[in-house]
């Protein structure tokens, strides 16, 4: 252990529902140490402390010489998913009041869906939201002033309504800050100490629905968030003098303490992006570029995308039925995991996965916790995919009686043996699957054979090898341990900040310069919390990204751009990849003019460097990891298949399919056919016999 | 004559034990696809109509031409007994004409692409989608003239004709088209994202053959019809009585002076069949609000209708049509004859979904919805800007849903599946106008237990001199209300020029010259209430009067008192509901605030518009089947 005074670690965090699993890298070694403790839901920070207090006591290592926490949580998502969020206050533009109550007037569901749609609550309610008299146009000039007398008054009465939080959306502000920023003031003076967002500041795209959304959950979570990093970082600092706290953003960048609490909308997908910065890391250390991420849990199901080293990401966020304009890793999702329920309904005689689950409780039935009703889990169960031997996070328990009581209850109306269902179970439940990995990669224009898989999550493994089956993805990648892959990804992504603004102007009457003068004012912005952080220019490298489309079109395509490029081919080269972009995408191009709809200066810290653990090498014969035997049901057949522990696997081991492999806090399945290789770094790489 | 379909592999598909987990599998990937369609379409569409509207309906069918996956009726049977040429692979046909497709569009401005799809030289499949083009020609800009009396004032007509043969786009007819249109860029750049949604799901259906085998696909796309035939079978028997059941509805006027026009329709069930007659439907008007119902996209609405009701997991497709019968009188506006004009019909085509929900109500009130945002309210705003380019706005307005047994209306929302409204700030941006207001309008959904969704109030300010032309109703009628819940308020148009002056302007009219600086208020109609007003809790009133949805003079219709601070008078409350229970009529299945006649009498003094005459129809078009009563 190289331990020298001047040592410096850094500390990845990765918060589970059931572990909280740390990372800790010595920065000039690259050497790594990762320790598991139990999760503490009601108050997460106590877990981490634990845990950092944990791995210290490990190794040696005194808490003052980590100097960087990175940090993934799912404190904001838990928190609009619960609906436990702020009391927030709304303030729009004259004849707005109804931005959120009108919506965009869309009724889900097909034709008649009105029938049975009831609307959530809002989350900045009606008596809750008041009207500034004020009038910005589209160019952002002023029409009408604001009343400042009269939006006072409306304040005073709304402090009186002892809201939490207070949002500012008014018309136009995308084009203009001016009056959202002096509302600000106002309200600061009348009602000190509650947490302001305009929507200039969180979101400052056109479609003021979209836009009033994105800053009232900001405002919403906002607390909340703010008092658990708060808590956070004092008590870090209390232990750890100097350190500095980082917050994975949902587009897998790092954001500082500060640009965290300010604008928490940003933090919505932190969980999951901590997946995926994971894999990205795998990506580089394993020497597959291009992977498609299958983070299966036990309620949903996160996929997403990773092309020559970088995640893909989208200018939208979404938890449940709320969606916001914020940036994020392209995570979709699909309500189906390891607890959704099959039924087969009485008038089609179909069989149906999902979308009810049976959740944590009562879960599926073979967990014996009195859930009666067959689950994905339950399935896998009867198929001898997950033994009884299997350990699942330690103490929980299997019966296979009880899962095969459940299929029964659907292998009898679909006159088949429970078996037979529950092979149906499987192959439906990985259609869904399937359908959400084509939106991250068909529907993108990506072929999935150029991508191997990468899955995790407590159910990931136990389906991977189907999915690659299913899309001519190889190899199926098998990380170490699903927690670990996550701290990596804290640990190793990158600090990020951002700043943009729309800007829609056709291309004909703009010019490079100006273009680039914006550009360069937008990256003086998104750099000022890097350079608080202490990260000089020369470290920090910038990316322009630029928002373009065909005049009259309502999407647009989100271009990243070199500064290179921009002072050598001008918006003109921009246009003409535009133009390949949209032809990959939809097959055509149009001969029609081209459109700029927001510029984006995206820059970033440096990178860490961190080596991958390496494995003992083996003789290539696993057979020293036996554990057990079983009998598993693949394409209609019984097979005879081996169980092995994996922490006995050594690199080089070729294992056999059919074969389970077993962990804490995963099963992995590799079915008849295919072999899966442990790498030198720990992974198993499942590929077909040729 | 009939279309010859070319084959070049003359063997037939083989029958197979399709195994059901395989069926279930190839159905998840042919709704995926259906998703798909609309995904690509709405992404390069480029007309605001379709973008952000979401104006357009995919679907794909077997390769006998049913609708396997998607939203709208199948005609390609109609179209192939019909078509005088060959179908060959890499054809795509593209049609807006109603009356050559019988109604799968309704009219000239929904184009429709229908595209076969092959597999190593035999038909498979079959997949369509179509969209509302926002200008097709036509003497006014949306080509939607209220007054038209033929169809041939409502724009270019296409016949079904190979726009793309054997792979080759036909450039010298798409430019035809074009030139016909006053936003040729929107519509070429819709018709490329048609085409593109078209190819997707030749490419889906393709995977899904090679994954299974075509004998499997074939297969499977009958099976998946027949369950849906099953599954709709036992709803029907659940819901649809022996006993016959009769609703009528109206459109209000047909924006020439005369008006209402009833729509009539008898259910009833014998065995398996559901009947449903609109013997008693008034014949074909003389300007464009007919609306060509085919049968067989009634079925569809009624399919697409019980599913959601009753279990929306039911793949919905053509499967059950042979378990309904519909009967529509040849000449009624339902069933006008060629050339009548077509482009008005939305108000009827919505219309026809209060009709139904009226009809299926009666024999079940606890499922019964009250009158519901049973239109498309359009606005149309066209000129020349300061630098002299044409602008053309064409948008469509929401309204309050209904109370209904799930609970209140939603305010300001759309009937139809998957429209939205376009943002005020993208209109800003890219037409000369202001949205200076954009509010529900508060007691404008029914009072009841379940208060019907409030109606919107959309003030345009109009920032260069221009025309518009707007297509709304229920101005004289009322959203009905049902089990003792009120009817919701009517729609409203104001014109309130710049120098003050005020003017009412009716619910359907082209060429309004407008000025900058003048602002039309565009109310729309609130939904009706469900259930008795005084068993609404009170406190819901008050939040709904804090929330300003509903006023305190509204909360009287609920019988509840509330404060000035918001804060309930229950003393108050408590008298005014028993006084309003012991005042009031007897309380009726639906609630239409007055008779005909009543609403006629009263119609000058509530909304400054003499009443519509009685419509007086040609001989030709034959005599109503009832009496109609003296206006």
């Amino acid at each position: 252990m190289n331990q020298g005074p001047t040592t410096t670690y850094r500390l990845g965090v990765d918060v589970g529902g059931t572990f909280t699993d740390l990372l800790l890298i010595n920065e000039s070694s690259g050497e790594t140490f990762s320790a598991k403790v139990p999760s503490t839901p009601a108050d997460s920070s106590i877990g981490v402390l634990n845990g950092i207090a944990k791995i210290c006591e490990q190794n040696g290592i005194a808490p003052e010489h980590i100097t960087h926490v990175m940090h993934g949580t799912t404190v904001a998502t838990n928190t609009v998913l619960e609906g436990k969020g702020a009391r927030v206050g709304l303030v729009t533009t004259t004849g707005y009041r109804n931005v959120l109550q009108i919506a965009r007037s869309f009724v889900p569901g097909g034709l008649g869906g009105w029938v049975i749609y009831n609307k959530r609550a809002l989350m900045a309610p009606l008596e809750l939201t008041i009207e500034a008299d004020e009038r910005l146009d589209a160019r952002g000039e002023v029409v009408k002033p604001l009343d400042e007398a009269a939006l006072t008054k409306s304040l005073t009465a709304l402090k009186a309504k002892n809201i939490e939080a207070l949002t500012v959306c008014l018309v136009n502000a995308y084009a203009s800050g001016k009056h959202e920023l002096r509302v600000r003031e106002i309200a600061e003076q009348v009602m000190p100490g509650v947490p302001v967002s305009i929507s200039s500041e969180v979101m400052p795209e056109m479609y003021e629905y979209e836009r009033a959304e994105t800053t009232v959950v900001n405002s919403y979570i906002r607390p909340v968030v703010s008092r658990y990093i708060d808590n956070l970082h004092r008590e870090l600092k209390s232990k750890m003098k100097d350190v500095q706290l980082h917050v994975l953003r949902s587009d897998g960048g790092l954001s500082s303490v500060e640009a965290a609490r300010k604008s928490p909308v940003n933090l919505l997908m932190s969980g999951p992006a901590g997946g995926v910065s994971g894999a990205q890391w795998i990506a580089r250390e394993s020497g597959f570029p291009n992977l498609i991420t299958f983070d299966m849990g036990g309620t949903s199901t996160d996929v997403a995308l990773i092309e020559k080293e970088v995640a893909q990401t989208r200018r939208e966020t979404r938890v449940a039925d709320v969606t916001v304009r914020a940036p994020s890793i392209d995570v979709r999702t699909v309500g189906a995991g390891g607890g959704s329920i099959a039924y087969v309904p009485e008038l089609t005689k179909a069989l149906r996965v999902g979308p009810q689950s049976a959740g944590a409780s009562p879960g599926p039935a073979a967990y014996m916790k009195g859930g009666d009703k067959p689950t994905v889990t339950d399935a896998n169960v009867v198929l001898g995919y997950l033994p009884s031997s299997s350990r699942l996070g330690g103490d929980m328990k299997i019966d296979r009686a009880l899962a095969e009581t459940a299929m029964a209850t659907i292998a009898g109306p679909l006159n088949k043996t429970a078996k037979e269902a529950a092979e149906g179970v499987i192959n439906i439940v990985n259609e869904n699957m399937f359908g959400a990995l084509r939106l991250v990669s068909i529907e993108q224009g990506h072929d999935p054979r150029d991508f191997a898989l990468v899955a995790f999550g407590g159910a990931g493994p136990l389906h991977a090898n189907a999915l690659g089956r299913l899309m001519g993805s190889w190899p199926v990648i098998i990380p170490p341990a699903p927690g670990v892959l996550c701290a990596y990804g804290d640990a190793t992504t990158r600090l990020r900040d951002e700043a943009s603004r729309t800007y829609i102007r056709r291309i004909s009457e703009i010019s490079d310069a100006e273009v680039l003068g914006l550009l360069d004012e937008l990256t003086t912005t998104a750099a000022r919390s890097l350079l608080s952080e202490g990260i000089s220019p020369e470290q920090q490298s910038v990316q322009f990204q630029i928002d373009i489309r065909y005049r009259g079109q309502g999407m647009r395509l989100t271009l990243p751009v070199t500064r290179e490029e921009l002072v050598q081919g001008g918006i003109a080269s921009v246009a003409k990849r535009f133009d390949d972009m949209h032809t990959q995408l939809f097959t055509f191009a149009l001969d029609a003019p081209h459109e700029v709809v927001s510029l984006r200066a995206v820059v970033q810290g440096p990178e860490t460097k961190v080596r991958a653990e390496q494995l003992p090498r083996g003789n290539g014969d696993p057979a020293a990891a036996i554990i057990d035997e079983a009998t598993v049901f693949v394409d209609g057949a019984d097979h005879a298949a081996r169980i092995y522990d994996r922490a006995r696997l050594k690199a080089g081991d070729r294992i056999p399919g059919p074969a389970i492999v077993c962990q804490m806090d995963t099963t992995t399945l590799i079915l008849p056919g295919h072999t899966g290789e442990v790498d030198a770094v720990a992974n198993i790489l499942i590929r077909p016999n040729v | 004559m009939t279309a010859h379909i070319i084959q070049t592999n003359p063997a037939p598909f083989q029958p197979v034990d399709l195994d059901s987990i395989t069926l279930d599998i190839i159905e998840n990937a042919l709704r995926n696809a259906r998703a798909e369609m609309d995904a690509v379409l709405f992404r390069t569409a480029m007309s605001p109509g379709i973008r952000e509207q979401h104006d357009a309906f995919p679907m794909i069918a077997n390769n006998e031409g049913k609708m396997v996956v998607g939203q709208f009726g199948s005609f390609i049977h109609g179209f192939v007994s019909n078509y005088d040429d060959t179908i060959e692979e890499g054809d795509v046909f593209l049609t807006n004409d109603p009356y050559s497709c019988n109604g799968a569009v309704s009219h000239l401005n929904d184009w429709l692409t229908l595209m076969p799809i092959f597999h190593d030289g035999r038909l498979v499949s079959w997949a369509a989608m179509f969209g509302h083009m926002t200008d097709n020609g036509g003497k006014v800009p949306g080509s939607l003239p209220t007054d038209a009396a033929q169809i041939f004032e409502e724009g270019l007509q296409i016949p079904p004709v190979k726009i793309v043969r054997k792979g080759v786009l036909n450039k010298e007819l798409l430019n035809l088209l074009l030139r016909n249109s006053r936003v040729p860029e929107w519509n070429r750049s819709d018709f490329n994202a048609m085409l593109a949604s078209l190819r997707l799901a030749e490419r889906r259906v393709h995977e899904i053959v090679a994954r299974f085998g075509v004998d499997h696909y074939i297969a499977a796309m009958a099976e998946m019809l027949d369950r849906n035939k099953r599954a709709m079978s036992a709803i029907i028997k659940m819901v649809v009585p022996e006993k016959k059941a009769y609703f009528e509805d109206y459109i209000d006027d047909d924006g020439v002076g005369m008006g209402p026009y009833k729509v009539a329709c008898s259910l009833w069930r014998e065995g398996d069949i559901a009947h449903f007659d609109f013997t008693g439907t008034d014949p074909q008007s003389i300007s464009s609000v007919n609306f060509f119902l085919n049968e067989e996209m009634f079925k569809m609405f009624l399919g697409a209708f019980f599913i959601n009701i009753f279990d929306p997991q039911i793949l919905f497709n053509d499967g059950f049509y042979e378990l309904v019968d519909v009967k529509i009188p040849e000449g009624s506006i339902l069933k006008p004859k060629r050339p009548a004009a077509l482009s008005c019909r939305t108000h009827l085509l919505g219309r026809i979904f209060d009709i139904m929900g009226g009809l299926l109500g009666q024999g079940s009130p606890d499922v019964l919805n009250a009158a519901g945002f049973s239109d498309s309210p359009h606005l149309m705003y066209s000129g020349y800007n300061k630098s002299g380019e044409w602008y053309q706005l064409f948008q469509i307005g929401f309204g309050g849903i209904p109370g209904r047994p799930a609970g209140d209306g939603p305010d300001g929302h759309s009937l139809w599946p998957s429209f939205t409204n376009v943002p005020n700030e993208f209109l800003e941006s890219y037409f000369p106008l202001r949205i200076v207001r954009y509010e529900a309008i508060a007691d404008s959904g029914g009072a009841g237990l379940h208060r019907g969704g409030n109606g919107v109030c959309t003030a345009y300010e109009f920032l260069e001199p221009g025309e518009i032309s707007i297509h709304d109703d229920r101005w004289l009628t009322y959203p009905w209300g049902v089990n003792g819940g009120n009817p919701g308020a009517r729609s409203t148009k104001e014109l309130v020029r710049k120098d003050g002056s005020r003017e009412w302007l009716p619910s359907k009219c082209d060429r309004i010259k407008v000025m900058e600086g003048d602002i039309l208020y565009f109310n729309t109609w609130g939904g009706g209430g469900w259930g008795d007003p005084l068993k609404r809790p009170a406190e819901r009133v008050a939040t709904d009067v804090e929330r300003g949805l509903v006023s305190v003079d509204g909360a009287r219709a609920y019988g509840v008192v509330v404060r000035s601070d918001f804060s309930l008078d229950l003393a108050a409350t408590e008298a005014l509901r028993a006084d309003i229970a012991a005042t009031r009529p007897p309380i009726e299945l639906f609630n239409r605030g007055g008779t005909i006649e009543q609403l006629k009498a009263r119609c000058k003094a509530e909304t400054s518009f003499d009443p519509p005459r009685s419509p007086v129809f040609a001989n030709w078009m034959g005599s109503p089947a009832q009496p109609r009563q003296p206006a």
